[in-house]
């Protein structure tokens, strides 16, 4: 018999909670194809009004990082302060940003 | 009985509580899915139109109570009668079994209730009824694409899958019937207005099971004869038993509350 998680893998589940945010990751779930996917992604996630688009992308589609090359990857950056908007002043009447 | 229908005010009620039976009912068949469903995804799932269900009955005791004017809840509709008094059809208190029975349970009954609450909407009298169907309208349109997508995908799954499915379809097909069927009490609510005349979603009924039997690769069988009965207060083997779990705590510890 096949095993049931080849039947259903894995799929990671985003979720946009308002018109004009993007989409975040909020977990996975087990299904057979995208359109169940879906639904098990509004049954298991939205159930307290979370949001009003999903998308549903198969964990194994998802190219990743090395963890054990984190290092290499960012570690360069955190001597490069100059890199972070932090070195202007902004005028009172700008507001929020 | 449907020689005990005395006045139209009677008449509505009983009408009223076919569909708000047929809720509590299908709505605990549901919830005896919780701890047992195949995965975690399709236990929230089961849950939720479970919980969908129970919130349509609810709301449909509550405006039954209202229109009775004898002071009767939503509790006691739910809890105090006997299986008698309840009018609901015997599709939805057939027993779970598998998880192919369950959901093709759940397509017959969601793909007509989805028409008939949206029929209500658009044409009921009733401005409570009104509200409670386009609530329903749209839970009961997700519980067709649910219940649809699985049956398509055991129809059209392993061998045992469409096994499951073809024996669900032996079984349970002959239970449609009655959803169509009206009684006095429902035909003097048609007449009023206040519920839309089953016949007239008929071939939306047909077209929706027949298009997902296609793509399930299941055959329509030829039945004879519908079963009926439910309307009447007639109910099969497995309804005392239900009600037995669903009635337990209130005939135990009258008054209980949360």
């Amino acid at each position: 018999m096949t095993d049931k998680h080849d039947l259903t893998p894995l799929w990671e589940v985003f979720i946009r909670p308002r018109n004009g945010l993007h989409h975040r990751h909020v977990g996975s779930l087990h299904a057979a194809d995208s359109a169940l996917a879906l639904q098990s992604a509004r049954d298991v996630y939205t159930r307290r009004g979370e949001g009003n688009s999903i998308w549903v992308v198969r964990s194994s589609d998802i190219a990743a990082s090395d963890p054990s090359f984190a290092e290499p990857n960012f570690e360069p950056a955190d001597d490069k302060i100059y890199r972070h908007p932090t070195f202007y002043d902004i005028p009172d009447e700008v507001g929020h940003m | 009985m449907a020689a005990a229908v005395a006045s139209a005010e009677d008449a509505v009620l009983r009408a009223i509580l076919e569909i708000a039976d047929d809720g509590l009912i299908l709505g605990h068949r549901l919830s005896e899915w919780c701890g047992h469903a195949p995965m975690l995804e399709e236990e929230l799932a089961l849950a939720n139109m479970g919980l969908d269900l129970l919130g349509q009955a609810r709301a449909l005791y509550a405006h039954a109570g209202a229109l009775e004017g004898k002071g009767r809840t939503e509790d006691d509709f739910a809890f105090l009668r006997r299986e008698r008094d309840y009018v609901n059809c015997l599709l939805v208190e057939r027993d779970n079994r598998d998880f192919a029975h369950t959901m093709l349970r759940q397509l017959y009954f969601a793909a007509f209730m989805q028409p008939f609450w949206h029929a209500t909407v658009q044409t009921s009298s009733d401005e409570t009824l009104r509200g409670i169907a386009a609530k329903a309208d749209k839970e009961m349109s997700y519980h067709l694409r649910h219940s649809g997508e699985w049956v398509i995908r055991m129809g059209d799954g392993t061998e045992e899958s469409a096994a499951r499915m073809a024996d669900a379809v032996n079984e349970l097909h002959r239970y449609t019937g009655e959803l169509f069927m009206v009684s006095p009490a429902r035909q003097q609510a048609i007449a009023a207005g206040l519920l839309p005349d089953p016949e007239s979603l008929r071939d939306e009924w047909d077209e929706t099971i027949a298009t997902v039997f296609r793509a399930a690769k299941l055959e329509l069988p030829e039945i004879r004869t519908m079963q009926k009965g439910g309307r009447d207060g007639i109910h099969g083997e497995d309804m005392g038993h239900l009600l037995a779990e669903l009635q337990f705590m209130q005939r135990a510890y009258p008054g209980q509350t949360w």
